[in-house]
């Protein structure tokens, strides 16, 4: 009886902890974040592996949303007559969450797992401490990079998934549903605001891209310096950054809208 | 214990009597918890980061297994220092590359990546690293675990040399006792955090204290017990208590 | 991988994603087709709003002309008050009015100026005095019961 209450605080304790490590390492990072901009080659090296390496995935995942969007709301706007609006649901769907949403979710299952097996391993091989004895700070030559490496390809990627499912949802509205382009830019253009709709999902995916980041690269760095203890810290990246990813979207979600 | 200036010493015990832990401290890795450790006059657990660092680039350690960066190659593992410490001109540091290189041979290497290296290679080329901005202060932990003799004796024979060429101070921690004995100039014992004795190769192959005599003539029992501490081993068997005492009876 | 080939590569992706924040903004966005250009605002203040929003359209014979910027209830006369904020471009006479319509049935609700004959022009913080208040539904068919109700008897 006791026991299962025990394990639960335990757990508590342990999530508190790990929250506040994380806090504290991400003040880290930022201030030993110099290095990445002062020699960018650096960080622009990541930003290959992390976003250029994405760019498939997240076009791809992107035209497919764009699509299924299109043809489940034509579905549904077809009973009331307004499938010209398609092309609102379609920009306003993925601009405002869903392009966000899944590319941070993508980027941590692609992007966010490899970078923390990466670091896991430096320090599992003593990458890490070989580093710290070259008197070269690991958290300033090897994590700041990764992390600001994230931050910058996310909104890139989310733009990118955003656009590509809009193109996706004309070639299902023109080209299947038979629907006139003009109408379709048109109606979308008339509903989809700027300020409202486009900043906030960018505002949103950088969040996302600070959140991910920050967790791969944490989970990395403090994983257990073991094969196993690496594996467990990618599966964590992924559960870590999806669940935060998800509750930060709630929040940032709730805040916009009351600022109608 | 103190360990002078120019000379290579070995520090020997068995697995997990702290001989690491002892390089993590001179480094500055680690703080001690009582104690202190004082590397050219400072002491190093007191020392703030940047004083630290400072330290640190007159140091340089070679880690248990090589620890070369798995997504440089050879050239750039060696390079890695130079490009972040100084601000020499690419040809130079090609040029100096190669010559460390050159001194543990295997200039054949540069363009391989860690990974294609065997283990001995991989020993060597993170032992051209470690010398790459000439230390004055050079540590290897545990250099000659797990290699075949021939890569034994070539990683014996580098440290030895860079230690004479460099006028380096080296501290060897091992447990392969014939291979230090021929190369170092002094040597410490340590068990259970203490020392245990300590000397010259030839003081130790002429000691006569129990330690040191087990683990240089590599015998099974002596003072360190060949069975981990344990209750007794017809309980653990779990044959019944009263047979025994029967038998006794 | 090469550092040319990583800097070509990342170049790619930065223009990539530029080009699409490009086209969400003037594509799909309204970020070129409004321009942000000078305004001026009017009051107009009805019994009834009915389901006009904030930002929602000003049209003018069925041009975009402006946006409903505001939305507030006078607390005294309980009116509703609506500032429009109208494009400087367009100029409308003083004795313009404003009514509150629905395009289409389920059509979003916008505000109608029908332009009068005055050679004053409307300026800033003007307020214009013949609106038209939005028509319920509700209000509506009520009305017409009631007609019937009253012409009833003389038809039989």
């Amino acid at each position: 009886m006791i026991e299962p209450i025990r394990g639960l605080g335990a757990r508590g304790i342990e999530t508190i902890w790990r929250g506040g490590a994380m806090a504290r390492f991400f003040w880290l990072v930022l201030v030993q974040s110099g290095m990445s901009f002062r020699r960018l080659s650096l960080t622009v090296r990541e930003i290959y592996f992390a976003g250029v390496m994405s760019l498939v995935i997240i076009m791809v995942s992107g035209l497919f949303v764009g699509m299924v969007l299109g043809l489940q709301g034509f579905e549904t706007l077809q009973k009331y007559g307004a499938e010209e609006t398609m092309g609102v649901l379609v920009a306003l769907s993925l601009v405002r969450e869903l392009g966000p949403v899944v590319t941070a979710l993508l980027f941590a299952s692609r992007a966010g797992s490899a970078i923390t097996a990466e670091i896991g391993l430096m320090k599992a091989t003593e990458q890490l401490k070989a580093m710290d004895m070259m008197a070269i700070d690991p958290v300033a030559r090897v994590v700041a990079p990764r992390f600001w490496a994230g931050v910058i390809s996310m909104p890139i990627l989310a733009a990118l998934f955003s656009a590509m499912g809009i193109f996706g949802g004309y070639i299902v509205a023109v080209a299947l549903v038979g629907i006139d382009p003009g109408v379709f830019w048109a109606n979308m253009q008339s509903a989809v605001d700027f300020r409202y709709d486009i900043l906030n999902g960018i505002i949103k995916s950088i969040a996302f891209g600070i959140a991910v980041s920050i967790i791969a690269t944490f989970e990395g760095f403090d994983a257990d310096p073991t094969a196993e203890g690496v594996s467990r810290a990618t599966t964590r990246t992924v559960v870590t950054s999806a669940l935060t990813v998800l509750a930060i979207d709630l929040i940032l979600t709730a805040f916009m809208i009351r600022g109608l | 214990m103190t360990i002078p200036k120019g000379k290579l010493v070995a520090i020997m015990g068995g697995s997990g009597c702290g001989k690491t832990t002892l390089l993590r401290l001179i480094g500055g890795q680690l703080k001690p918890s009582s104690g202190q450790v004082k590397v050219a006059g400072q002491v190093v657990g007191d020392l703030d980061r940047e004083a630290l660092y400072a330290l640190r680039r007159k140091m340089s350690m070679l880690f248990q297994f090589g620890a070369l960066f798995t997504d440089m190659s050879v050239f750039d593992n060696i390079a890695f220092q130079l490009r972040e410490h100084t601000e020499l001109p690419e040809d130079m540091i090609r040029d100096l590359v190669l010559m460390k290189l050159n001194a543990v041979g295997l200039r054949g290497t540069a363009k391989l990546y860690p990974a294609e290296l065997s283990g001995g290679m991989a020993r060597r080329v993170a032992l051209a690293r470690a010398v790459a901005l000439d230390p004055e202060l050079i540590m290897y932990d545990e250099p000659f675990a797990g290699l075949d003799p021939i890569s034994l004796a070539a990683v014996g024979n580098t440290i030895r040399r860079l230690n004479d060429t460099l006028g380096a101070t080296s501290i060897v921690v091992t447990h392969d006792v014939i291979e230090s004995l021929q190369i170092v100039d002094y040597l410490y014992f340590v068990a259970d955090g203490k020392i245990v004795g300590h000397g010259t190769p030839d003081d130790i192959r002429a000691s006569t204290e129990p330690f040191v005599k087990q683990f240089v003539h590599a015998e099974m029992d002596g003072p360190v017990p060949f069975h981990y501490p344990a209750a007794q081993y017809a309980d653990d068997l779990g044959l019944p208590l009263e047979k025994k005492s029967r038998g006794a009876a | 991988m090469d550092r040319k080939t990583i800097d070509l590569w990342v170049g790619i992706f930065l223009l990539l994603g530029f080009g699409a924040l490009l086209f969400l903004a003037l594509k799909v966005g309204n970020l070129g087709s409004e321009r942000t250009g000078a305004l001026y605002t009017v009051e107009a203040r009805f019994e009834n709003i009915g389901g006009l929003k904030l930002k929602a359209p000003v049209k003018s014979s069925g041009v975009l002309v402006g946006r409903v910027t505001d939305i507030r209830l006078d607390p005294e006369k309980f009116q509703a008050v609506a500032t429009l904020s109208i494009d400087k471009r367009f100029e409308f006479p003083k004795d313009t009015g404003a009514s509150i319509l629905t395009s289409g049935l389920l059509g979003e609700v916008y505000i109608g100026l029908d332009a009068g004959g005055d050679d004053k022009k409307l300026a800033q913080g003007d307020r214009i005095k013949i609106t038209q208040s939005a028509v319920v539904l509700e209000r509506l068919i009520g009305q017409f019961m009631f007609n019937r109700a009253a012409e009833g008897p003389d038809k039989k």
